[in-house]
Order: C-alpha cells, then structure tokens, then sequence
C-alpha cells in the first residue's frame, strides 16, 4: 500500500518535472500557429521590414520596423543608463557596505523589484513625464527618454542582484592574494574582483535586457505610443509589448490582425529566448 | 598626468558607489512616499467596500480588490503544488543529464518570457481554445504558468539548503527516498518554500499583462460568483483610471495605487523578515 503510493508521487514528481519544458512547446508551438497563419497573407520580410503599422486601414498595413526600433531606442537608453549604476550599487552591497546596511539596502532593491509595473508607469506619468517635457521644453513628456529611464529603474534590481551574486562568488584566495601583495581594497576589486565577476556580470545585464524589452504597462504608460520610428531620443515611441498590450483588446479574433499581433509575440519570444540563452551560457561559466 | 594615491582614490571610488547605490535606493522610497502622501485622503472604509461609481470618477474599488485577490488565490493554488514537487525532482530525484539540462534550460526561458507573451499564450490556449472565456480561471491559469519557474527556483534553493547528512540519516535507518523527503526535507525546506510562494503571490498581484486579455474587466459593477466569471482587477483598474478616464479625481487613482502597493510591498516584506528570521535561526 505505502509501496504504491509512494510509485504513484514518484511518478508525479517527475511529470511536474517536465512541465517547465512542456510549456515553453506549448508557448512556442501556439505563437507558431496563431502567428504563423499571419504569415499565409503576408510575406515575412515585408513585415519586419515595413515602416507603416496601420492595422485597421484599408488596406491595412502591417510593418513592424517601427515597433522594433521602438523596443531597441527604449532598451538601449534603459542598458546605457542601468548597467553602470547597477554594477556599481552590486560592488558596493557587496565588498564595501558594513554588514547591517548591506542587508537594509537588499531589502531596498528587492522592494523595489516588488513595486508593479503599472504603478511605476503611473509614478512615472506624474513625475517624469512632465518633469522632462518641462526641463527639454518639448510638445509632450511621453517620450522614448522617459520610458528609458523608469525602465532602467525597473532593471536594476534584475541587474544588481545577479551581478552582486557573480562578484560574492569570486574565492576569497583571489582577493586575499592580491591584498597581501600590498594593493588597496579598491585596486583589488577593480584589477581582480571585477574581471574574476563579468560572466556572471555579463549575464546579469543580457537578464535586465530581457527585462527590458519584455516590460509592457509601465512603457505603454510612458513611452506615448506613437508607432513611428523616432528620430531623436526625445520622440514618443511605441514598443512591440506596448503594441500588443494596447490592440489585443480590440481587435476581431481570428482577424489578420489578430495573428499579427500573436507574431510580434513571436518575434519578442525568440529575441527573449536568445538573450536568456545567452545569460545562461555565461551563468554555467561562473558555476564552474 | 598626476598619479592618486591609492588611499585616495579608494576613498573616492568607495564615495561614488555610495552616492549610485543610494540613487537607487532613494526613489524606491520616493515613490513609496508620495503614493501614501497624495492616496492617504482617498482611504475610507466606502472606498474599500464601496462599488465604483460615476464612471470609476467615484465609489470604492472593491470589486476590483475582490476579483484580484480571487485570481491570484487560483493562481497560486495552482502553481505551488506543482512548482514544489517540480523542485523535488530536480533536486532529490534528476540525474545530471540531457534532460536535466533541457528541463533547466526551460525554467531559465520560462522565467524570461514578456509578461505580455504569456497573456497572448493565455488568451490562445485557456481563453479560445478550451473555451473558459475570459475568466478569473484563465487569467490563474496564465498566470500560474507565469509564476512556475520562480516557484521552482526558490523552493530549489530551499530544499538544497537542507544538509545532505540529513538524508543519509533517514536512508540509512531504511526509510525510503520519498518517505525521507516528505519527513525530513521538506519539514527543514518548508520556511524557503514558503518565503518564494509569498514573493510570488505579491508579483502575481501587481501583473497586469497577463490578465489584459484573459481576464480583466473594465468594469463590473459585482461581485465574481464563479471561476468563470469575468472580474476587475486592482492593477488593471490602476491603469485604466490613469490613462483612458479623464477627469479623474487625483486622489482616487492615488489611492487606488495605494492599496496596491500596500498588497503587494506587507507580503514582499513578510517574505524578506521571515527569510531573515529564519536564517538567524538555522542552526546548520
């Protein structure tokens, strides 16, 4: 009796087991479908390629360049302006902060990863905003730079907390070998620590870049949504998330619009796919 | 080029990752601040119990509280159980091979879908395909796979926590590998396990991609009576009232805000204090 039941868990733990890869198929294989069926319609390079994403027009027009170069402008704004704080906060938790503080700024970071999105957006739309249309003197504050800075906010717990795992992971013999010969504190961790931490640094920020381009309320609140392809940083911006975001309500199921929508998402699964796979390469370097 | 003495650039490199540290740190706090200042007013006993009214321009956000709390209740009914025994395999049971690598890989990707990805995934599969509209069942359902990879990485950490000794112990005196696990792993594993379902349910109560489309409501004036009935929820209700409702009384969407973050920061901190205690305390 005990001997069959404890078959039969045996048995379940291992289904529960492969659940995490039959979900990721079952993710994949539906963007397939439901976007792939866009694809009958539609070549699949006019659809990276087209500048004119004007989805309800007749003829309706489906070009997603200027939604990716949405997405890239705002991650790219959000990792110029994360990685160098969040690295340097990740050092400071790690090696300097005295014990009692290095637990209260945990707390803090972790927080601040706790806040939701769409309560980032709305801080977002009353502070930035108009913070920035003020300061640059521009027609509106919902811009491609405002978007990029509450997003960096949003990425630096992703970002310090990995890359402060990488730099406690560094041996001590490292550390100590190069004190003992007489360098400072700070010469160690920059000539020693920090080379000794960048797989894992390097994967901590390829992390907050999938953050970044996966993020949607808060950029659909901030960015102003204009699905152009901007060209300054201080333009309004519309990124792929924030497109589906917004017209997934709306649209008629089955439509071409529909599918359209279901390929975006399969265009962002597989650049998240290929970041994550890259983070995690870097990862395995550091467990080694 | 002059040449610091070292002493003196440490002190001033120290200096600088002192003020970014705290340039992040502060507004965390910041926004914390001005949501309590600006919300605080709105907070009475008829906006948390109260129906919307006026176009949400007035009333109470209860349907919206219920319906949240209802979704991630579902939720997290779903994803524990299977995310925990999920960890057991990979940590008592898996062998260090293909499949275990594939199956890490999957958590590692799993984790890193767009938020927005799993409620297109949720919308095709729970609310087209099987048909359950949308619901507060398809929106826990998505919202559970969601959650799965962050289920089984803590519960993972928690159960490898637990010593190896510990388990040499119980087989040795001829208990059987399940058995030792449910006696003796889980029992030790249990404060870590219980610490990541918290930060979980907070995550799961903030999202609002998720539930965009599988089942979110812009507005029902009751209360939910099954899992297939179609609700309002609290960050879904932040977002249309700060974005798509003009005129909006200031201090309702402050407010609403309020409740929100005040949800999901008592149980992110619940988890940080708990784990904290609960370090202290381990005697291994």
């Amino acid at each position: 009796m005990r001997k069959g039941f404890d078959k039969f868990i045996e048995k379940a733990i291992f289904a529960c087991g492969l659940l995490a890869i039959v979900f990721v198929a079952l993710i994949f294989i539906f963007l397939l479908i439901e976007g792939g069926s866009f694809f009958k319609e539609f070549s699949f390079l006019s659809f990276l390629s087209g500048k004119y994403w004007y989805p309800t027009s007749t003829p309706a027009q489906f070009g997603i360049l200027a939604l990716i170069a949405g997405s890239f402008v705002v991650t790219l704004g959000a990792t110029v302006v994360a990685v160098p704080l969040g690295v340097m906060a990740a050092l400071y938790i790690a090696e300097v902060a005295p014990a009692g503080i290095k637990d209260i700024l945990k707390s803090g970071v972790e927080l601040l990863a706790a806040i939701p999105s769409v309560v980032i957006g709305f801080i977002g739309m009353v502070t930035i905003v108009p913070l920035i249309r003020t300061t640059f003197n521009l027609s509106t504050g919902l811009s491609a730079f405002s978007g990029a800075l509450m997003l960096a906010f949003m990425a630096m717990p992703t970002i310090v907390s990995i890359s402060e795992d990488a730099i406690r992971a560094v041996p001590w013999a490292y550390k100590e070998g190069a004190l003992a010969l007489g360098a400072t504190k700070w010469q160690t961790m920059y000539r020693i620590v920090i080379p000794a931490a960048l797989p894992g640094i390097i994967a901590a920020v390829m992390l907050g870049i999938g953050r970044v381009i996966g993020e949607t309320m808060a950029v659909m609140m901030i960015t102003g949504n204009a699905a152009a392809i901007p060209q300054s940083l201080f333009d309004p911006v519309r990124t792929m998330t924030a497109t589906i975001a917004a017209e997934m309500g709306e649209t008629v199921k089955e439509s071409s619009h529909y599918h359209a929508l279901f390929a975006i998402g399969l265009v962002l699964f597989i650049i998240t796919f290929t970041i994550n796979f890259i983070a995690d390469t870097y990862l395995r370097k550091v467990k080694k | 080029m002059i040449r610091l003495d070292p002493k003196r650039s440490q002190n001033i490199a120290f200096a600088i990752l002192l003020i970014v540290t705290i340039l992040i740190i502060v507004p965390v706090l910041l926004i914390i601040g001005v949501i309590v200042k600006e919300g605080y007013s709105a907070i009475t006993w008829e906006f948390l119990t109260g129906m919307p009214k006026d176009g949400m321009r007035g009333g109470g956000i209860l349907p919206a509280i219920v319906g949240t709390l209802s979704i991630v209740t579902c939720a997290i009914c779903i994803t524990l159980p299977i995310g925990v025994l999920a960890a057991i395999y990979l940590n008592e049971y898996a062998k260090d091979n293909l499949l275990t690598r594939i199956i890490k890989l999957s958590i590692v990707n799993l984790a890193g879908v767009p938020s927005v990805v799993y409620g297109l995934f949720g919308l095709g599969l729970f609310v087209m395909l099987l048909k359950f509209g949308v619901s507060i069942i398809a929106g826990a359902l998505t919202l559970s796979i969601m959650e799965l990879p962050v289920i089984i990485t803590t519960s993972r950490q928690a159960l490898n926590s637990v010593p190896y000794s510990f388990r040499e112990a119980s087989l040795s005196l001829g208990v059987s590998r399940w058995q030792t696990i449910a006696h003796v792993v889980l029992p030790n594993a249990l404060p870590g396990i219980m610490t990541g379902a918290i930060l979980s349910i907070a995550r799961i109560s903030g999202e609002t991609a998720p539930i965009l489309f599988t089942a979110a409501a812009f507005y029902v004036p009751r209360l939910p009576h099954s899992v297939f009935d179609q609700v309002m929820a609290l960050p879904y209700h932040l977002y249309i009232i700060s974005t798509q409702i003009p005129n909006m009384p200031k201090n309702i969407t402050y407010g609403t805000a309020l409740v929100l973050l005040v949800m999901v920061l008592t149980m992110s901190l619940t988890a940080i204090v708990t784990r904290y205690y609960f370090r202290k305390r381990k005697k291994w």
